[in-house]
């Protein structure tokens, strides 16, 4: 079978203009693409490192920035020390460097404003990323949908995006903000200092006008896991989450 | 292109390398991915359906399946996020042995497998068949957590890993290839790991 255009890898190389420290383990890498580029919120791409003797080692990470954004895409990568790829963004990559990219890829935890909602994003730690690519389309597209985001994090200083998801809250604009803090008490009025919880869903969704449309819930497996249950337990149907797990 | 600055994870070669596909790395534990919630399907409310198109052929309830004969399957597993994981054990019921249950040949070429939660794969029956593939029941001896695929996985080992459906209730046989839920949403049709066929339009 074969069908679209032959012979063109996969895979393109992108030039990092950027990179901007998000907390004391994610840092955000700008990417220029060397080719057309065209991506959903919520989708990943696959990078590949090659070392000079063709030993290559490949991982996925979920795209931060919206198509809106323009060429440009952002991915936030955690620093994992027993990792390959990761401390080989957080320490020697810089700003002129090219590294191989191949996507965008998945076409299930992907949301746009023509989708509807409302919406319940539910992240842990990094899985924040792909959530944070379709709040920023929905602010760049001044779509009227009610999104919650509950965020878990262990402390304030660990909330990835944190500026620009208090900027969005504050503009009263249908997009919702609420933390949960895991090692630390919460700060602004309405957050949580506990693990995400049943209860903790239920209230959630009393800021948004009507039951989620949607409920998109990303982080580790353990994360994911007990999110999930959190919002069956809460009364959201199964059907409705779609969920994204961080591998290990 | 060799990326500025990355040195090579490579050690010098050993028996092991010659498990690995390309494009993956060696996981000692055992990740867990799935588009949902994981569904927990009780053994009472467990069956199990093969059918030929719309038409059910045969159905087990949880005691009947278990009553089939068992095997013994120990193989290395890949998944198409890119790990690899070595001498996974597991015991079920192979293919062939609830064909032979049901008392038919494999009516056409091509399988879905259906799960609990309405994940479909796609699968040529050729590699369902002649003991490449099971419904897998226990894993390390133990029954299958839900986070694994509980209480019934497909394991089909030698394609990637996605196309072992999890929380499997079913293997309908199709006239066409059909594609399943990852096969719609960018991933390849069938999943060589060898040939590294991870989404549409790998060769």
């Amino acid at each position: 079978m074969s069908d679209g255009p032959a012979a063109q890898s996969p895979w393109q190389t992108m030039t990092i203009s950027r990179i901007e420290k998000r907390t004391p383990r994610v840092t955000s890498f700008f990417l220029e693409p060397s080719r057309p580029f065209a991506y959903r919120a919520g989708q990943h791409v696959d990078v590949r490192l090659t070392a000079p003797d063709g030993y290559q080692a490949r991982r996925s990470y979920s795209i931060a920035s919206a198509p809106e954004a323009g060429e440009t895409i952002e991915l936030a990568i955690e620093r994992l020390d027993d990792g390959e790829v990761s401390p080989f963004f957080h320490d020697i990559a810089a700003v002129g460097d090219e590294v191989e990219l191949r996507g965008p890829l998945g076409g299930h935890f992907v949301w746009s404003d023509s989708d509807g909602g409302p919406l319940l994003l539910v992240g842990g730690g990094s899985g924040v990323v792909p959530l944070m690519a379709m709040i920023r389309l929905r602010a760049a597209r001044r779509s009227a949908v009610p999104v919650a985001l509950v965020f878990s994090a262990r402390v304030w200083d660990e909330v990835i995006f944190r500026d620009e998801l208090i900027d969005f809250h504050d503009r009263r604009d249908g997009f919702d903000l609420v933390l949960a803090l895991t090692r630390e008490a919460a700060r602004r009025p309405a957050d949580y200092s506990r693990r995400i919880d049943a209860a903790m869903m239920e209230q959630s969704m009393l800021r948004l006008p009507a039951p989620p449309r949607f409920a998109f819930v990303c982080g580790s497996n353990a994360f994911v896991s007990a999110a999930a249950q959190a919002l069956i337990d809460a009364g959201v149907p199964a059907g409705l989450i779609r969920t994204e797990r961080y591998g290990v | 292109m060799v990326t500025r600055g990355f040195s090579s994870g490579r050690k010098p070669p050993t028996d092991a390398d010659a498990r690995i596909p390309p494009g993956q790395y060696l996981e000692q534990g055992f990740p867990v991915l799935s588009a949902g919630p994981t569904p927990r399907v009780r053994t009472e409310d467990w069956s199990f359906t093969l059918k030929h198109g719309p038409r059910p052929i045969k159905t087990w309830n949880w005691t009947e399946f278990n009553a089939l004969p068992l095997t013994k399957m120990t193989r290395d597993i890949h998944c198409v996020t890119a790990w690899t994981k070595f001498d996974t054990a597991w015991q079920g019921v192979l293919v062939d042995d609830i064909l032979a249950d049901a008392g038919v040949e494999p009516p056409t070429g091509f399988t879905l497998a259906l799960s609990f939660d309405g994940y479909t794969t796609n699968v040529p029956t050729q590699d369902l068949t002649a003991g490449k593939a099971m419904v897998a029941l226990l894993y390390e001896g133990k029954p299958i957590t839900p986070d694994h695929g509980g209480p019934a996985r497909l394991l089909v080992p030698h394609l990637y890993f996605w196309k072992s459906a999890k929380w499997l209730n079913g293997l309908q046989f199709t006239e066409r290839d059909e594609p399943g839920f990852w096969e719609l949403r960018g991933y390849h049709i069938y999943g060589d790991p060898w040939r590294e066929q991870r989404y549409t339009g790998d060769p």
